[in-house]
């Protein structure tokens, strides 16, 4: 029967090991080899872009790369849908959106008017250029404009 | 109640109550909106009441640890806490930060990050505040007469979630690798280091509503925490699938993922087992069942729920979806809510004296909040798959969609309502017991 020492043992070696693991991952993925973060093609507007973003709480209704607030679209691919959509116009369309003084909505569903500066719109438009060219194992497929076929269905 | 600083606790349980139904309020704002009623759009955003939603949740929650920490601590270590007057500065600062940064979040004052949107000034206010709480804690502990397992694991989890919040203030550029390590703070706390918070607020309660010996109880705890870090560290993976990072994660998280309803079944077997076993029958109906409560929905709700979209397959359709939102409001409330919801009701007869173990307002609480939670897992799970199945598969428009299931958040509020009314009647019955005094140190438990 196990003993309170085994199982204490079982709780610290356990989590030792996976914790040694899990930075061993870490270290890994990010290694030169393995990075797909996108991080080469980082440019100063993307940068100051991703500060507009958070310093407004995009996700607190969009999602980018899946994460957010599932209130408004995801906008990981954004561009290439609005492009479709709209003959190649998709970064003037949410250039526009970001300058707007009054509040854009679609379908009912008000977004903050954040009137913005034509550099500040721009920078958020780097940023949505750079997230769209991250290789996100074949998430940005499903929100893009091409279809994948479910791995579960092969 | 055996020591006069136990008291303290109350008003951090007072605290997190005003906070829960201050959150609740937000979650109504938001349900609202998603119906086409955002009539409040212009003072509160929708962005602005989401934030708001989910730090509170996680603010009333660490004070309701914080307040479990101080009843059972002086409990555990057989002395009073080191000093109460430092808890009551801890517990104001920990109030004067959640408000300011709720304030702070109506005039776009933030950071913008999912779950830890508080800007960084308050960031260091928040780590003065913990470094404060657990000086009082562990300084106890350490002057004690005894050190326990339940103590040793409780404090374990309450300095692991301080030294990983450090992780979500460095900067970084790209938002992959500050997604990354985003996780670190979010997932290793609610399905890592909280989960010892859990178990040692857990086996506190079982210890005392069972009179199951403590050996056996503290054994398995060591078994369900160690099955917690082996699965949940590594089940940090399932955040990585695709945010960007490289596929390695699709393997290592899709494992581990799958092992971490493994460490819930445990703790719900476990809690059932030692109820089953105990001889003694504490009077103390309420508190029994929110802890035998908490330890089956925390399996159903984060467990067994988590798994349903965590496998990679499956999780390349449902990722930012309202999927998502599903597992997360019960897996809180199963694992979270309802274990600080236990404490509450096992130490509040205790710390006023007033031995209301077993009344109809106290179970029409436990009933209605758990059934409106349930409904509201249900409607965000129906909502969530037919928007995987519209939005991902069949690619219809975002907001087209929305308009589809718009429906479902009809169903999602009337459960809402249910559920609140269920708070609101844990709350009459918080209220009803009066305040904490020396009395009860003579009242036997």
């Amino acid at each position: 029967m196990l003993s309170k020492k085994q199982a204490r043992a079982f709780f610290l070696g356990g989590t030792l090991v996976t914790f040694l693991v899990f930075i061993g991952l870490t270290i890994y993925s990010f290694s030169v080899d393995n990075d797909q973060t996108n991080h080469d093609q980082l440019s100063d507007a993307a940068i100051r872009g991703k500060y507009i973003w958070e310093t407004n709480n995009c996700m607190g209704c969009h999602t980018v790369l899946g994460e957010g607030a599932y209130y408004a679209p995801e906008l990981t691919k954004v561009i290439d849908r609005l492009n479709v959509k709209y003959n190649g116009a998709g970064e003037a369309v949410i250039k526009s959106i970001l300058m707007s003084p009054v509040p854009w909505q679609p379908n009912g569903r008000k977004m903050v008017a954040y009137n913005m500066t034509d550099q500040e719109a721009e920078d958020v438009v780097a940023f949505l250029k750079w997230i769209g060219n991250i290789d996100l194992n074949g998430f940005g497929e499903v929100v893009g404009v091409d279809r994948k076929v479910s791995p579960l269905s092969k | 109640m055996k020591y006069k600083s136990q008291k303290v606790a109350y008003w951090f349980f007072a605290l997190s109550m005003l906070l829960l139904i201050l959150q609740i309020t937000y979650g109504f704002i938001m349900g609202f909106a998603r119906m086409g009623f955002d009539n409040l759009h212009d003072f509160i955003p929708f962005n602005t009441a989401r934030a708001v939603h989910t730090n509170l949740l996680v603010v009333w929650l660490l004070s309701g640890f914080m307040g479990a920490a101080y009843y059972i601590i002086p409990e555990e270590a057989q002395r009073e806490l080191v000093s109460v007057k430092l808890a009551y500065v801890q517990l104001i600062s920990l109030a004067v930060v959640g408000v300011v940064a709720v304030v702070g979040f109506h005039f776009n004052i933030w950071e913008g990050r999912k779950f830890l949107e508080i800007p960084r000034p308050l960031d260091y206010l928040v780590v003065v505040n913990v470094l404060l709480f657990l000086g009082i804690i562990l300084i106890t502990l350490f002057k004690g007469k005894r050190r326990t397992t339940t103590a040793l694991v409780l404090s374990m989890g309450l300095l692991f979630a301080a030294l990983l919040y450090l992780p979500g203030m460095l900067p970084f550029d790209s938002q992959v690798t500050d997604s990354f390590f985003r996780w670190w703070v979010v997932h290793l706390w609610v399905e890592g280091v909280w989960e010892l918070i859990m178990g040692g607020i857990l086996s506190f309660l079982l210890i005392k509503l069972t009179g199951v010996d403590r050996e056996v109880i503290e054994k398995w705890l060591y078994v369900i925490v160690g099955l917690t870090f082996l699965s949940g560290v590594l089940g940090t993976g399932h955040h990585y699938y695709y945010i960007g990072v490289n596929d390695v994660w699709l393997i290592v998280g899709g494992i581990f993922s799958a092992l971490e309803p493994l460490a819930f079944l445990a703790m719900a077997l476990f809690a059932v087992n030692m109820y089953r076993k105990g001889e003694k029958k504490h009077p103390n109906k309420l508190a029994l069942y929110w802890t035998l409560g908490a330890a089956i929905l925390s399996f159903i709700g984060a467990g067994l729920l988590g798994f349903a979209h965590t496998l990679p397959q499956v999780n390349l359709y449902t990722h930012g979806t309202l999927v998502t939102a599903m597992h997360g409001h019960l897996a809180f409330w199963g694992a979270y809510a309802m274990i600080v919801l236990a404490i509450i009701s096992y130490s509040l007869p205790n710390m006023t004296g007033r031995k209301l173990y077993d009344s109809s307002r106290g179970r029409i609480a436990f009933w209605f909040s758990n059934i409106g939670m349930i409904g509201m897992t249900v409607a965000f799970g129906v909502a969530g798959i037919a928007q995987v199945y519209l939005e991902r598969k069949f690619k219809m428009d975002f907001m087209e969609v929305q308009a589809e299931i718009s429906v479902h958040f009809l169903v999602l509020v009337l459960c809402a309502t249910l559920f609140t009314t269920g708070i609101i009647y844990y709350i009459v019955d918080f209220y009803k017991h009066g305040r904490p005094t020396d009395e009860a140190l003579e009242i036997k438990e």
